[in-house]
C-alpha cells in the first residue's frame, strides 16, 4: 500500500472508530485568515481523494481574471481531532493545500509558497527551523469602534478577574499540548491582559499550521469563557504591542549550520544569514507587518525594532543573537523581531528564510553589532512600496501573489488615510 | 461437543437457512442489529460465529455491528458478511471488520463449504492484533491507542513512530534510523523532524506517561521503562 494511501486509511478509519462527525478542511487566506470547509464523513473519501472544489473568487488573494475555480487538497498528515469541543461532538481538522483545478500548485496558496520556498532550501541542504513567541490579548469583548478593556485590569487588586486570564492561559497551553503543540512557556506579558506563549521549535511548515492552530484555539477557549482575544499588533496606545518574534536556525546534515567560531559562537553561514536579512528587512516588512496596525508597533521605546540592525543584548534590535546555555550548543539561533502576531505566519516565514538565504548565496558581509543599515518602514504606505521595487520579493513570492496584495495593502492604505483621527480633532479642533 | 450457536442477522431464510441445516449448526436470528436484542439471544458458551446479511439492513449499520462485535470483550468467533455485489467497493479499509462474506445470490454448498471452514479454523482464531506495553495499548487494526484508559487522539506519523516503538521495547534507536523506518521518505525536518514528533507524543501522553519514551543522550530514542540498553 502506498504512503498516501494508508494515511487515507488511518484517516478513514479513525473517522469511523472514533465517532467523527465533521471533518473541518482548514486553509489560509493571502492575509493569513484561516478559513474552513466543514464536510462530514461521507463526503471525506472523495475530499481526501480529490479534494473540494470551490470558487476561489470568494477568498482574498485567490481570485483570478479567467478560471476560478480551485481545489482545497487535504494533507493527511495533518488529520487531528480537535480537543476543544464537548465529548462525543466528534469534530477533526485537517489542513488543505490549495491547487489548480489540473491537480499543480495554485500561486495564490500561501501553505505553497512556503512549502516552494523550504523546497529551494533544501536543494541547498538546508532545513530551516522556527519557533515563534507568539503575544496576543484578553479583552472583555471586542466592539469594532471602541477602546478594548483588558480582563485583568480595571479592577488592580481584583483576584477573580486575574484569575480568569491564568486560567485560560493554562487551560489554552493544555489544548495545545493536547494537540501535539509542544509550548516552551507562557507568560503574563507587559501589558494589561496581554500574554505570550512561546512555541517549541518545528520546521516552517508545521510551524506555520501551528501558528493558525494556536490562534484559533486562544480565540476558541476565550470565547467560551465569556471573554475575547486579539491578536491586533497594537490594540491600546501606549502600552506595547504584540509581536510574533521567531528564532531561526538552519540545519545541514542534521547539523546546526549556525554554530561556529564566528562572533557570539555564530558560523560564517550564520553572520551571512543575518546580514541578509538586516539588508532586506526593509523590504519583507510589508509581509512581515502587514496591517495599518502593525506599524503603531514599531515605534521608538515600545520594545520593538524600528531600524535594520543586530545586536546580542539590545532587546529593541531587530535581529537579537541569543545567548546559549551551556552544554545547549545546538540551540544555537538567531531571534527576528519585527512580525506581529497577525501576520500571514506562511508568508512571513518564507521571506524571513529568503531574505537569510539570500546573504548566504549572495556572500554578504555582516554589519558591525548595533549599526543601523536603514530604517524600518514607517507606515504600510512605505512598506508596500519598498515591497514593490524587491526582486527577492518577486522571486520568493511570485508575481500572482505580489501584485494581489500589493493591490489589497494599497487600497486598505488608502481607506485609512482618507479617515480624520480622533487625534487630529482633540489636537487640531480647538487649536486651528 | 457442544452445538454451534451461529449469529444470524436479520434473517435466516431460503438458501442461508439450508447451507445452516447442511452444516448442522444453530441460527440464533436477531431481526435488528441491536446489541441488546443480540446479548439477550447468546449461549452461555458464546456464538460461534455470526453471519451478517449486510444488503439486508443499511450498509452502516451492518459495519457498526461488525465493530461492536469485535470490540466485545467477548468474541463472536468469525464474521460472514452476505453482500450485494455493488457493495464490494464499500469493503475498502473495512477488510478487518470480517473473516469472509459471499455475494449474493447465495449458493447453499458454497455459503455451506465457508460457514464450515471458518468454523473449523475459529479454534485458532486470534483477536485483532495488539501491541501492549504498561499502560500503553495500540489496536493495530482500528488504529487506536490508549494510555491508561484514554483514547489518544493522534496524527497518522504520530501513530506510526508510536507503534514503531512499542513494537521494539527498550531498544535504542537513532534519528536517522527511526526516520528513515518511520517516515521512509523525504521531510522538512530531517531528523529533528523524530524530536518534534517525540515531543508532541510526550505531550499526548501526558506527564504522568511520558517517560514511556525516553531519550537516550546523544544516541537517540527507547521505549518502555527499562534503564537497560538492549540493542
Amino acid at each position: 500500500m502506498s504512503f498516501m494511501q494508508s494515511q487515507a486509511q488511518y484517516v478513514l478509519r479513525t473517522v469511523e472508530e472514533r465517532g467523527v462527525r465533521f471533518v473541518q478542511l482548514w486553509f489560509t487566506d493571502v492575509l493569513g485568515r484561516h478559513k474552513a470547509f466543514h464536510v462530514t464523513p461521507a463526503e471525506l473519501e472523495d475530499a481526501l481523494d480529490q479534494g473540494m472544489t470551490f470558487d476561489g473568487s470568494a477568498i482574498d488573494g485567490f481570485s483570478r481574471t479567467t478560471e476560478s475555480d480551485l481545489l482545497a487538497r487535504p494533507d493527511l498528515t495533518t488529520f487531528q481531532l480537535l480537543p476543544w469541543y464537548e465529548p462525543g461532538a466528534g469534530v477533526a481538522r485537517v489542513f488543505c493545500d490549495i491547487v489548480n483545478i489540473d491537480g499543480t500548485p495554485f500561486e495564490g496558496c500561501p501553505r505553497q509558497q512556503l512549502r516552494s520556498v523550504l523546497d529551494n532550501a533544501r536543494a541547498q541542504g538546508f532545513t530551516f527551523f522556527v519557533a515563534p513567541e507568539i503575544e496576543y490579548f484578553y479583552f472583555n469583548d471586542l466592539n469594532p469602534g471602541e477602546r478594548p478593556v483588558p480582563i485583568d485590569r480595571g479592577s488592580y487588586f481584583d483576584l477573580l478577574s486575574d484569575d480568569t486570564a491564568s486560567q485560560l492561559r493554562r487551560q489554552t497551553v493544555l489544548t495545545l499540548e493536547e494537540m501535539g503543540i509542544g509550548v516552551e512557556h507562557a507568560q503574563h506579558e507587559d501589558a494589561p491582559g496581554q500574554h505570550e506563549i512561546d512555541l517549541r521549535y518545528t520546521d516552517a511548515l508545521t510551524m506555520a499550521d501551528t501558528v493558525m492552530s494556536l490562534r484559533h484555539v486562544v480565540k476558541e477557549l476565550a470565547r467560551q469563557s465569556g471573554v475575547a482575544a486579539s491578536f491586533m499588533p497594537k490594540p491600546l496606545a501606549h502600552v506595547q504591542g504584540s509581536g510574533m518574534h521567531t528564532h531561526l536556525s538552519l540545519w545541514r546534515d542534521e547539523k546546526n549550520a549556525f554554530i561556529g567560531e564566528h562572533t557570539y559562537g555564530l558560523s560564517d553561514l550564520a553572520a551571512k544569514f543575518i546580514a541578509g536579512l538586516v539588508r532586506h528587512a526593509p523590504e519583507i516588512t510589508a509581509v512581515t507587518n502587514q496591517w495599518v496596525n502593525s506599524y503603531k508597533r514599531l515605534v521608538p521605546g515600545a520594545e520593538a525594532p524600528v531600524g535594520a540592525e543586530w545586536a546580542r543584548y539590545d532587546s529593541a534590535a531587530l535581529v537579537r543573537v541569543p545567548s546559549v546555555k551551556p552544554g545547549r550548543i545546538d540551540s544555537t539561533r538567531v531571534e527576528y523581531r519585527s512580525p506581529d502576531s497577525a501576520a500571514n505566519p506562511y508568508l512571513a516565514f518564507a521571506v524571513i528564510l529568503a531574505a537569510g538565504l539570500r546573504g548566504v548565496t549572495g556572500n554578504y558581509e555582516l554589519p558591525r553589532e548595533g549599526q543601523r543599515t536603514a530604517a524600518l518602514p514607517q507606515s504600510l504606505a512605505e512598506a508596500v512600496d519598498l515591497m514593490e521595487c524587491s526582486t527577492l520579493m518577486q522571486e520568493t513570492l511570485g508575481s500572482h501573489l505580489v501584485e494581489w496584495f500589493l493591490r489589497n495593502k494599497r487600497a486598505e492604505w488608502d481607506a485609512y488615510r482618507v479617515q480624520v483621527t480622533p487625534f487630529e480633532l482633540e489636537r487640531y479642533l480647538p487649536l486651528l | 461437543m457442544s452445538i454451534d450457536v451461529v449469529l444470524c442477522v436479520p434473517s435466516c431464510e431460503g438458501p442461508v437457512r439450508k447451507a445452516f441445516d447442511v452444516t448442522g449448526v444453530t441460527p440464533a436470528i436477531a431481526a435488528t442489529a441491536r446489541m441488546n436484542e443480540i446479548t439477550a439471544l447468546e449461549p452461555t458458551d458464546g456464538f460461534s460465529g455470526a453471519v451478517i446479511n449486510a444488503a439486508a439492513i443499511p450498509f452502516t449499520e451492518a459495519m457498526s455491528l461488525c465493530r461492536q462485535l469485535r470490540q466485545r470483550e467477548r468474541g463472536v468467533g468469525p464474521i460472514i458478511l452476505l453482500l450485494d455485489h455493488y457493495q464490494l467497493d464499500d469493503l475498502t479499509f473495512r477488510e478487518d471488520l470480517f473473516d469472509d462474506f459471499v455475494v449474493g445470490p447465495y449458493d447453499v454448498s458454497e455459503l455451506a463449504t465457508r460457514l464450515r471452514h471458518r468454523l473449523r479454523r475459529a479454534g485458532n482464531e486470534s483477536v485483532a492484533p495488539r501491541v501492549e506495553h504498561a499502560e500503553l495499548s495500540m489496536n493495530l487494526e482500528t488504529y487506536q491507542a490508549s494510555i491508561a484508559g484514554r483514547v489518544m487522539d493522534l496524527t497518522y506519523m504520530e501513530y506510526e513512530l508510536l507503534r514503531f516503538l512499542a513494537t521494539n521495547p527498550n531498544r535504542v534507536f537513532t534519528r536517522a534510523t527511526l526516520l528513515s523506518r518511520v517516515w521512509g521518505y523525504e521531510y522538512y525536518g530531517g531528523a529533528r523532524t523524530v524530536d518534534v514528533h517525540v515531543r508532541r507524543l510526550r505531550a499526548k501522553l501526558g506527564e504522568e506517561y511520558a517517560h514511556l519514551i525516553q531519550t537516550v543522550r546523544s544516541v537517540g530514542y527507547k521505549f518502555g521503562t527499562s534503564t537497560e540498553y538492549g540493542l
